[in-house]
Order: C-alpha cells, then sequence, then structure tokens
C-alpha cells in the first residue's frame, strides 16, 4: 500500500481539562471523499483545527505525503494544499466576490510587493492571470453574475458556496468541507452534493467532509468515520455505519431519536 | 510609455504650481497648501495600516518625529555640504538642493520604517486595544527621547535646517504615496491586506501569512511617514518635540477616519479638510476648536463610514455617476 495523502497518527489535543480528540488514527488516500460525522461536540471541527494547523496537536503526528505538518502555521500548511471552508461561513465581507476568490490565489503569485508597488509587467500578466483563474472558480459554482457584489450582499446558499469558490481557487490536494450543507433546504442541498462529487471526480481533488446531515453523508461518502467525544468509535462504509451499535447509540442512544439534523 | 508620459506631465504641473502660486497665493495661503501636502502623505500612510489592514496604530507622529529629526540631522552634517560641493562643481542650486533632499527624505523614511519593523513585530500577538496602546507608547516615547537629547536640540528644538523642501516636492511625495497604495491596492498583496482585515483566521486558513503582511503594512507605512516628517522639517527650517505629540497622531486618525478606513481618495480629501477647517475657522476666534469638534461630530453621526466609504473616486467612478447607475466593482 503507498502512503496515504493525510495521515492522522495517535493525534490528540487536550484543552485545560477536556481532551478534546484522542489517540484519533485516520488515512485519507487520493482522490478520496471521507465523511467525519459525530454527534454535536464531538470534536469533528478540532479534527479540522488540527489538520489546518490553528491548534497543535498536545500529541500524536499529521502527516502530508509522509511528512510532519502538525506545528506548522496554518498558511504553510494551506500553501502545502490543505485549504477548508468553515461551519460558520467566514467570508471577507467587505470584498466582492471576485476578490474573495482572488485571495486564495494570493500563494500562486508570483510577482513581489515591490512588483506590485510599480506594477511592473510581470505584475501585470501575473494580476491578469489571477484574475481568469478567479472566474473560472466563479463560474463553476456559479457565482459569475454575482463576481462584483460584496459577499456579505449574497444571499445565504451563495456565500457557502462562494466559501467552497474560495477555496477551489487556491488549487487544494486536500479539501476539507465543515458542514457546507448547513443550514441550506433540501434542493440546495441536493445540488451541493453533486457538485462536491464533480469537484472530486473533475478535478481529482481529495476531500474531508464534516456533515451533520445523516442523509448527506451515507449518499456520498463512501467512507465514514465517526467521533464520538473525541474518541473515533467507528469506520467503514455507510452500510457498516449504519448497522454499528456503538454509532446508533452515540446518535440515537439518547432520548431524541428522530431528526438527526436539528439544532446545533 | 504611457507611464513615462503621465509622470513627466505630472512633474510638469508641480513644477509650473511651484513657480505661480506663489504669485497667487500670499505666503500664509501657501504654507496652508503645502502643509496639506503633508497632511495628506501622513494620512494616506496611516491609511495602510489602519484602512487596509485594519490595524489601529496611534504612534503616527512618533515615526513622521523620528524621519523629521533622521533627514534633518542628515542635511545639517552631510546634505549641507554635499550641496556646497555640488554649487561649486556648477551644478544648479534646486537641482543639488532637489538632490540633497531626496537622500535626506529616504534616509528619514529608512529610519522611521526601522522603527515601523520594531513596533510591527509586537503586533504579532497584540491586536485591536492593546496594539494601540503599545504604538501610543511607542510615539511618546520617541518625544521624550527628542526632548532629552542635546545633541537634537532638546527641549530647545532644532533650527537652521536647510529649507529646501517645497511645493514641488512635496507634490512628489503626495503623488508617491498615492501610487503606492493604489497599485498595492490593486494588486494580491493589497487583497490580502483586505482580507486580514476582514477576518484575520480565514485569511492565514487562504495561505496568506497574516504576520509577515500585518509588519509590512506598518513598514510601508511608517516609510511614508518619516517622509512627511522630513518634508515637514525642511519647509519649516526648524523642529521642535511638541510638533509630534499624540494629539498629532489623533489629527492623522480622525482624517483616515473621515475619509473612510481603507479609502485612499477619501484620506486625501479628509486631509485637505481637516487642514483647512481649523485656519477657515478662524475668524470665529474662541469659538474655533468648539466649531471645529462639533463639525466632526456632526459628520461621524451623519456618515459613520466615512465620506468615501471604502470606496474610491476614479475617472470611470466620475463618469459612471454622470451616465447609468450601474452596478459598480467593489474594492
Amino acid at each position: 500500500m503507498s502512503e496515504p495523502l493525510l495521515r492522522l497518527d495517535r493525534v490528540s489535543i487536550q484543552f485545560g481539562g477536556l481532551k478534546a480528540v484522542s489517540e484519533l488514527d485516520l488515512e485519507i488516500r487520493q482522490g478520496e471523499l471521507v465523511g467525519l460525522i459525530g454527534p454535536n461536540g464531538a470534536g469533528k471541527t478540532t479534527v479540522f483545527n488540527l489538520i489546518t494547523g490553528v491548534y497543535a496537536p498536545t500529541s500524536g503526528r499529521i502527516l502530508l505525503d509522509g511528512k510532519p505538518i502538525h506545528g506548522l502555521k496554518p498558511h504553510k500548511i494551506a500553501k502545502l494544499g490543505i485549504l477548508r471552508t468553515f461551519q460558520n461561513i467566514r467570508l471577507f465581507p467587505s470584498m466582492s466576490s471576485r476578490a474573495n476568490v482572488s485571495v486564495a490565489e494570493h500563494m500562486h503569485a508570483r510577482a513581489g510587493l515591490a512588483q506590485a508597488i510599480f506594477d511592473t509587467r510581470t505584475h501585470r500578466t501575473d494580476e491578469a492571470m489571477l484574475q481568469s483563474r478567479a472566474v473560472e472558480a466563479l463560474t463553476f459554482l456559479g457565482l459569475l453574475p454575482s463576481a462584483d457584489l460584496r459577499a456579505n450582499e449574497l444571499p445565504y446558499g451563495q456565500q457557502r458556496r462562494l466559501e467552497m469558490a474560495r477555496a477551489l481557487a487556491g488549487a487544494p490536494r486536500l479539501l476539507l468541507l465543515d458542514e457546507p450543507a448547513a443550514g441550506l433546504n433540501p434542493q440546495e442541498t441536493h445540488e451541493l452534493m453533486g457538485l462536491i462529487e464533480e469537484i472530486r471526480s473533475r478535478f481529482g481533488i481529495t476531500i474531508l467532509l464534516i456533515e451533520h446531515d445523516m442523509r448527506v453523508v451515507m449518499g456520498a461518502c463512501r467512507r465514514i468515520a465517526v467521533l464520538d467525544y473525541g474518541v473515533k468509535i467507528a469506520e467503514g462504509t455507510p452500510d457498516e455505519i449504519r448497522t454499528n451499535a456503538k454509532v446508533v447509540e452515540a446518535y440515537l442512544g439518547e432520548e431524541v431519536p428522530a431528526d438527526l439534523g436539528a439544532g446545533s | 510609455m504611457k507611464r513615462a508620459l503621465v509622470v513627466l506631465v505630472a512633474l510638469g504641473l508641480l513644477t509650473a504650481l511651484q513657480f505661480e502660486l506663489p504669485h497667487v497665493l500670499n505666503p500664509y495661503l501657501f504654507q496652508i497648501v503645502v502643509l496639506c501636502g503633508i497632511n495628506i502623505i501622513l494620512a494616506v500612510s496611516l491609511n495602510l495600516i489602519n484602512g487596509f489592514t485594519g490595524q489601529f496604530s496611534i504612534g503616527h507622529a512618533g515615526f513622521m518625529a523620528l524621519g523629521a529629526y533622521g533627514s534633518a540631522m542628515f542635511s545639517l552634517h552631510v546634505g549641507g555640504g554635499w550641496v556646497a560641493a555640488m554649487s561649486a562643481a556648477g551644478i544648479a542650486a534646486p537641482i543639488a538642493q532637489g538632490a540633497a533632499l531626496v537622500v535626506a527624505l529616504v534616509l528619514g523614511g529608512l529610519l522611521a520604517a526601522a522603527a515601523g519593523y520594531l513596533v510591527g513585530l509586537p503586533s504579532l500577538r497584540l491586536r485591536g486595544d492593546y496594539l494601540a496602546i503599545v504604538t501610543l507608547g511607542f510615539g511618546e516615547i520617541i518625544r521624550v527621547l527628542i526632548l532629552n537629547v542635546d545633541a537634537v536640540g532638546a527641549a530647545r528644538g532644532l533650527p537652521g535646517i536647510p529649507p529646501w523642501a517645497n511645493l514641488f516636492w512635496v507634490g512628489v511625495g503626495v503623488l508617491s504615496v498615492i501610487a503606492v497604495s493604489r497599485n498595492l491596492a490593486h494588486s494580491t498583496h493589497g487583497r490580502a491586506l483586505f482580507a486580514i482585515r476582514d477576518d484575520e483566521v480565514a485569511a492565514e486558513a487562504l495561505g496568506v501569512n497574516t504576520t509577515a503582511y500585518k509588519v509590512m503594512a506598518f513598514v510601508l507605512g511608517s516609510f511614508f511617514a518619516g517622509v512627511a516628517g522630513g518634508l515637514f522639517a525642511h519647509f519649516l527650517s526648524y523642529l521642535n518635540p511638541n510638533s509630534f505629540t499624540f494629539i498629532r497622531s489623533i489629527e492623522v486618525i480622525a482624517m483616515v477616519v473621515l475619509g473612510g478606513l481603507g479609502s485612499v481618495s477619501g484620506s486625501v480629501l479628509a486631509a485637505i479638510v481637516l487642514t483647512v477647517l481649523p485656519e477657515a475657522l478662524r475668524p470665529v476666534r474662541d469659538y474655533r476648536m468648539v466649531i471645529y469638534a462639533l463639525m466632526l461630530i456632526g459628520l461621524m453621526i451623519t456618515r459613520p463610514q466615512g465620506l468615501f466609504g471604502s470606496r474610491e473616486i476614479s475617472l470611470s467612478w466620475l463618469l459612471g455617476r454622470f451616465r447609468r447607475r450601474e452596478p459598480r466593482p467593489t474594492p
């Protein structure tokens, strides 16, 4: 077996007395679409924050292509090709959609600060290239008509898609999506899942997806890991997960069985 | 080619202004025009830090003081000799003085930029109010140092600085800082700064080295504050530590906020308004500062986003206004 794209090796993080993630092992192979699910407060977003360098793990290793990336600054990890979206949308509200997307391309710009200040030819061609790539990303997510609107003027569903366009524009190898369907209606969710599958198949981008809506994850992912209280309690295909006793207990063991997507 | 032409035309216009304006305006008004220019440089450079990057610096007077005293010391001890030598070699006085002034301004700017780097470093950890306090402290340290160092005149001030700065050189400074700001704003580096202002966590997650960019904004902003200080020194030919109290920093902040945080043209306009207003209000004597303050309050209540918001005035924008209202691209 070849080295996986991303490997978490017994990763733990402790905040004071709380062990938010405990001894987590996770492997993501090139081209996979992996789901990460779990009840509220299970530590899913913390896992994203660990992978992207927002937190450094208390113990354990995070390897990209077999090379350790834990302890690197978030912008370094982004440059290595791991990009993310946020659960509670974090766009640049005062900037246009186009500019939002262009920020992610920043790391691929060649023209330095001096060239920008003197507006040299290198800078101009560079800028033209960045702009055309931004247009590509916006077009792919159907946002081109709103390219010049400020991000905070967009409707909610478009803001969600703009976050994805922004991450895509950075040409990620691994894309981390944190509840991309949160707050979307069933129609929008359906479209979004199609889009995610297309990102994987057409651009060959590996995806790790956090999702609350069980139906969404079950439909989209071929492999799912389940977290509960910071511990991985199960991993497998959707069918295996659906029938796993521990998972059923984590989700349904308490009193509210009906709607798994409700509340947060 | 086109750009070279624009630069030539601008320099020609400045030369014409330098020679013609003193005939049209009395010395008092002429001085206000020059001070407007110096304040524009200060406001636009602070806009790089406070407006573009969203950091809060209230130490701009400190950077200005470093540039002023640094360049003045150079001219007093070195530059004067250069000009004498160049004149002896048959080089026309305005050219010799201009060359020496440019060197003095760049050195003053670099001194301020070095200080900006030092002050920018704590901004890795601090933000908002905390950073403001650090920059406030820095500005005061500079002033108190100057007040106590005899070599730069201490409390007596520093007289006899060669009066090489004129409207032409102030104009060159103004055009430089505006050009740098505008080009920056339209580049990927400028977008990185705006991204930091809007959401630092998201900017970092998208590969923006937020630390490096915040320090860069500080260095660039303080460089031009130093240049403004140098022009100030070589225009008045006398420096006094009292010109660089934190009140001066506050005035510059008022210009940036009034113009609209992040808007270069807003900073320019507000710098002019806030320089001219206190002078224009001289006829009302005792009530001058009261009315000045009331006007500021009134403006902030009616336009809290500043005169321009984050918009820019440009030719295409003006044309767009005269035609039909079309959706306007936001920066």
